[in-house]
């Protein structure tokens, strides 16, 4: 049983070995025109992508037929997924505590895990028409699969060490992706940012495993949770597990790399920077619940990064001008209510919601992705009055934005909801302030998603055709909505985002809800007022003098330049000074100092006989006299 | 008592003196290169089959004959889990380097005199890493630096003559000090015999005697390693050694100085080792994040490798210095890794050189993915595994090395190796940034002409000197340097049958260790178990 488990996993790592191996055998090299080649990477992509989605169905399958364990207060997804299945491959003798290659899938794991298939699912479908014209879309699919296989890797790990390989997989993948326009410098900093920032947050969640996995004796995820742990090291430990998921997750103070990785192709935002890989943080805090639970501090500190992460993200969200860029602070924002449910006890609440937002961010993705593909530009400035070119887009991304809002029946509703109760009936010494930080972030929520939707999607229209694409995008504006291969997945995706919700009605808490539902109705009211009064200027104008500040993020880039990357550079090249004046200079020194010793030496060296007698006489005296006074 | 070892050692032995024979006068000799060099690849991998690997703690295939009775020198030779991957390694790269060779005629000319210099290269890199005598392995340790001296001093780049005198004077001096740290060791026991020794565990060898011991012997082999500050020749002979230079010189010499202190400074001298473990440790991570931002500062890519050797052998002295199993095995993981990667990097540093006419960065421009798609995307793959990367080869020497430095050896203090793993962990993300940042250089961006050899930039100092205050070493500033073109006038090839047949086994291999660590865990923990006894295992 558990070689199917291995199977969802490595049929998209055979898919990506083969798309970048074999999709170009025997037809010619890097043509623009290559569509044989193009042709074999997509089928190679897609056929594993369904089969995975195909093997992790059966798995439901298999779990629903579990027993439910008794007892009260089980997350629901124990209750859907009572079942288990597990299994160790081989074990890793490393001189220390071991590392077991092992597996498990349980109704956690399955349900992060058909997350990530379906919009892996999408995505690949969606890209065939995305990139259609893409000379590099073969080495493109084969990474988005080898992705998928590192997330599921992640998903189904019975042990940190395992969990740990995929979780930098996945970087490698996004570091790759996001520079898949690496003709331009631009895309190309961006990813070793991504890269950078997100390793920096990795060591220390290695060094989170190292003090749990050597505090249980073992590296197995239920060794770990069944261990007795001191607190102490539960909260050192927890602590430095939480820099991982601050740095994959985007969040306070690693969030920087988010926003700048939309400089990928818009499929790739869409799966692994809003949908599956920053949720990867959120969901190994879920995965490992009970240790963090053990460790009130480390909550408390998620409780205050969440809190400033959310507002933060979402004021930033409402002066940006790039539609990505709008989504990619959602994101973050989002990400913030998943850590601010874990910190205030629900894992249940964070886990909703991260389904149903990966449902709804991925499909506003695709769909700003059409939008763009459309207009040939990024910025909202550019777009305009599109519903009626583009009327399946406007549905979908309508359906999108009111789950983003958290807008009654979609989805986001009732997952942001459970988040807010949760929020609201927790006891810790951030509540307060988390509870404040998360209701204003409701409003600015409702605020920045209408305003993208009116600025993209109503007024004037203002798209004018660009007469060469510019690199990074993809298309230039043809006037008709995209392809059919482009639109299914879209469809299919919209249909979660609008109906998820449902499986959490019986759970809603109206009270709250309808706070909420109010605040963000509120944000969107303003700016709807902002823009009926003129609706071709921004409404984040509202923000006055604030705006400048909120469109740079609050200047937290420059900040980390000045105190981090200049540095650093200015200590390499002392460093390299150094090493050539000091280090070699003493070796050099040396070897100069020798020459000139041996002048010295040679001086004694001149072949007149005469010398050489009188030394000899001197020497013979000295050692005459000193036998005659020393005896 | 197995010839097996003799023989392995013979085959290029007999091989390089047959190359003497007037037959091989002006005729190729690359066939024959990789016929010796090939048989030799076949006894190793023969030596590895018939390896007991349910018994790899211990001494097998062992031959032991007396060489001079009078001073009671044996010729003693032997596998066990800790030379075995060491044997195959150097095998294989000697093997790759002819391959290479076979299409890429030597710059200096003399084809036979350098084949002929390779194979006793071979023998004495071979003869290191079996020898079990305490002089047999120095006379083998120092049968090697001849033939590397020649490589750099003939087949070299413009300022080969002085890299290669420093890197023979340098290593010799290195060498003194060993030997005296083997006379002392050799005076306080009365035997020369590895195993007997390491079997002992240092009994009968008072603690002072051993601390002066360690101190000669760690010098002397982190000299070769090398060890942060002992490093300087290194960068100078990388980037005027030829190709196969450099590959032998990272993937094997460097490992000779970090096995020397598995086999016989921490085995023999456990009590010396523990006390002086504390400043190992400090000098290993010092050399990690100062090779680091050396890197992140270069401009010449060979040299930008070289440095990057001494942040990698960092990580295998802190594995050592933990003095745990599991630091041992990460050092020992982390030896075979270095020399996969480096030796692949240095192969595609040299074929990029060959086709741009420089290794400087900056006057390279950027692009290759473009230019060259096959070479860009394997340097791609190189530096990923160099910087680390799960699932590559290059990760599980660094995790393990950090993994022991989280709980060393009882006798060490736990908070300064608790600070040495904080330390190192940063030392990832800096070498994650200049490879990084390297490929971003040199891959990404628009193809642009290669700036023509104007003013000489060729040796190490001149480089230096461009790099002076004020230089910026930011990607952008390329933009200025170099003008963009839409076709790059210097017609270049990608990669060659002949390249890809030297180069696919060190990707096959990296990936191989990389997905599967227990192939060479499995063989080294038994051994290292062997090695560090009881006394100081936690």
């Amino acid at each position: 049983m558990i070689f199917v488990v291995a199977l969802v996993v490595l049929l998209p790592f055979l898919a990506a070995a083969a798309g970048l191996l074999a999709s170009r055998l025997r037809t010619g090299r890097e043509a623009p025109g290559d569509r044989a080649a193009y042709r074999r990477a997509a089928w190679f992509a897609i056929a594993a992508a369904t089969a995975s989605l195909a093997l992790t169905v059966w798995l439901v399958l298999v779990l629903t037929r579990g027993a439910v364990p008794a007892g009260e207060g089980r997350p629901f997804w124990t209750d859907l997924l009572p079942g288990r299945l597990e299994g160790t491959l081989s074990v890793v003798e490393t001189g220390s505590v071991p590392v077991a290659v092992s597996l498990r899938a349980d109704g956690l794991s399955v349900l992060a895990g058909m997350l990530v298939v379906v919009v892996a699912l999408a995505v690949q479908v969606y890209s065939v028409g995305y990139m259609r014209d893409e000379p590099r879309y073969p080495s493109y699919s084969a990474f988005v699969s080898l992705f998928t296989s590192a997330m599921l890797l992640v998903v189904y790990a019975g042990d940190l060490i395992v969990l740990y390989v995929g979780w930098e997989i996945m970087g490698l993948c996004s570091y790759l992706l996001i520079g898949h326009w690496w003709e331009d410098r631009a895309n190309s900093r961006a990813a070793v940012k991504a890269f950078l920032v997100t390793r920096l947050g990795d060591v220390g969640f290695l060094f989170g495993v190292f003090t749990l996995g050597i505090a249980a004796g073992s590296f197995r995820i239920d060794d770990i949770l069944r261990a007795d742990i001191p607190t102490g090291t539960a909260v050192a430990g927890t602590l430095l597990l939480l820099a991982g998921v601050a740095g994959k997750s985007a969040q306070v103070p690693l969030q920087t790399w988010l926003p700048d990785a939309m400089a990928g192709p818009t499929p790739i935002s869409a799966l692994i920077h809003a949908a599956t890989m920053v949720a990867a943080g959120i969901f190994i805090v879920a995965r490992l619940y009970p240790v963090f639970l053990g460790a009130q501090p480390t909550l408390d500190v998620l409780g205050v990064v969440a809190a400033v992460g959310m507002l933060g993200a979402a004021l930033a969200a409402l002066a940006q001008d790039d539609l990505k860029r709008v989504l990619a602070y959602s994101t973050i924002s989002q990400l913030a209510y998943m850590a601010a449910a874990l910190a205030a006890g629900s894992d249940r609440a964070a886990m909703f919601h991260l389904v149903s937002h990966g449902a709804f961010k991925a499909l506003l993705f695709l769909c700003a992705g059409l939008v763009i593909h459309h207009a040939g530009s990024n910025l909202m400035s550019h777009m305009g009055g599109l519903r009626t070119a583009m009327p399946v887009t406007f549905w979908t991304t309508t359906i999108g934005l009111a789950a983003l809002m958290g807008l009654p029946p979609a989805s986001g509703f009732f997952s942001k909801d459970a988040v807010i109760a949760a929020v609201e009936h927790s006891r810790g010494a951030a509540q307060p302030f988390l509870y404040a930080s998360a209701l204003l972030t409701v409003g600015v929520t409702g605020a920045y998603a209408t305003r993208a939707w009116l600025r993209t999607f109503f007024g004037p229209a203002r798209i004018e055709p660009l007469p060469e694409p510019p690199p990074g995008t993809a298309h230039v504006f043809d006037g008709r909505e995209a392809p059919r291969s482009m639109l299914w997945p879209v469809g299919v995706l919209a249909v979660p985002a609008l109906l998820l919700g449902f499986a959490g009605v019986r759970e809603v808490d109206w009270g709250s809800a309808a706070v909420s539902l109010v605040v963000a109705l509120l944000g969107a009211g303003i700016v709807y007022a902002l823009w009926r009064g003129a609706p071709d200027q921004d409404p984040a104008r509202m923000l006055g003098p604030f705006q400048a500040p909120c469109e740079r993020a609050f200047y937290v880039d420059a900040l980390y330049a000045a105190l981090i990357v200049r540095p650093v550079l200015r200590l390499a090249r002392g460093v390299v000074r150094t090493d050539a004046k000091v280090v070699d200079g003493a070796v050099r020194g040396s070897g100069r100092a020798t020459l000139g010793l041996s002048t010295l030496v040679r001086l004694a060296q001149t072949g007149n006989a005469q010398l050489y007698v009188t030394g000899l006489l001197a020497g013979l005296l000295l050692i005459a006299v000193a036998a005659v006074v020393l005896t | 008592m197995s010839a097996l070892p003799a023989v392995l050692l013979a085959v290029p032995l007999l091989g390089a003196a047959a190359l003497a024979l007037p037959v091989f006068r002006g005729r190729s000799t690359s066939a024959y290169g990789i016929a010796v060099s090939g048989a030799a690849l076949v006894l190793a991998l023969v030596v590895a089959a018939v390896f007991d690997y349910r018994d790899a703690g211990r001494i097998q295939l062992g031959l032991d004959v007396p060489w001079s009775p009078g001073l009671g020198l044996r010729f003693h030779l032997g596998v066990d889990g800790i030379s075995l991957p060491l044997v195959v390694l150097t095998a294989l790269l000697v093997f790759l380097c002819f391959v290479h060779l076979a299409r890429h005629r030597p710059e200096g000319g003399r084809p036979r005199a350098l084949a002929f210099t390779l194979l006793v290269l071979e023998v004495g890199m071979i003869g290191t890493f079996l020898a079990l005598d305490l002089l047999l392995f120095f006379v083998f340790f120092e049968v090697v630096l001849v033939p590397m001296y020649f490589v750099i001093a003939i087949w070299g780049g413009p300022a080969r003559r002085a890299a290669a005198v420093k890197f023979i004077l340098y290593t010799l001096l290195g060498s003194a000090l060993l030997l005296i740290g083997l006379l002392v060791v050799w005076a306080q026991t009365g035997t020369l015999d590895i195993a007997d020794l390491a079997a002992r565990h240092g009994s009968g060898i008072p603690r002072t005697a051993q601390v002066l011991a360690f101190l000669a012997i760690g010098v002397g082999l982190a000299v070769k390693t090398p060890m942060w500050p002992l490093h300087t020749w290194l960068p100078d002979a990388h980037t005027e050694a030829p190709t196969v230079g450099s590959v032998l010189l990272a993937g094997v010499l460097l490992k000779m100085g970090t096995y020397g202190f598995a086999r016989i400074a921490i085995p023999v001298l456990p009590e010396g080792a523990a006390t002086l473990a504390p400043w190992l440790g400090a000098f290993a991570v010092v050399g990690i994040v100062y090779g680091s931002l050396a890197c992140l500062a270069q401009r010449d890519l060979k040299r930008m490798i070289a440095y990057s050797s001494v942040g990698h052998m960092g990580f295998v002295l802190l594995g050592f210095a933990t003095l745990t199993p599991v630091g041992m095995n990460a050092a020992l993981f982390g030896n075979v890794a270095h020399g996969l990667i480096t030796g692949l990097l240095f192969f595609l540093a040299g074929a990029v050189k060959e086709r741009y006419g420089t290794a400087d960065m900056v006057r390279m421009g950027g692009g290759m993915l473009r230019r060259l798609p096959y070479i860009g995307s394997l340097l791609t793959f190189a530096c990923v595994a160099s910087l680390g990367l799960p699932g590559l080869a290059g990760f599980w020497g660094e995790m393990l090395a950090l993994l022991g430095a989280f709980r060393p050896a009882a006798a060490l203090s736990r908070p300064l190796f608790l600070v040495f793993m904080a330390v190192g962990g940063l030392g990832t993300v800096l070498t994650a940034a200049y490879f990084l940042v390297m490929l971003s250089r040199v891959t990404h961006g628009r193809p642009t002409e290669t700036v023509p050899a104007g003013p000489p930039l060729t040796s190490a100092e001149e480089i230096r000197e461009v790099l002076g205050p004020g230089e910026p070493v930011e990607p952008v500033a390329t933009g200025t340097a170099v003008a963009e073109v839409e076709e790059p006038a210097r017609p270049t090839w990608d990669v060659t049958g002949h390249e890809l047949a030297a180069w696919l086994p060190l990707v096959a291999l990296t990936l191989a260790f990389g997905l599967w660590p227990k192939a060479l865990l499995a063989v080294t923990t038994p051994a290292v178990q062997a090695v560090l006894g009881q006394g100081v295992t936690p």
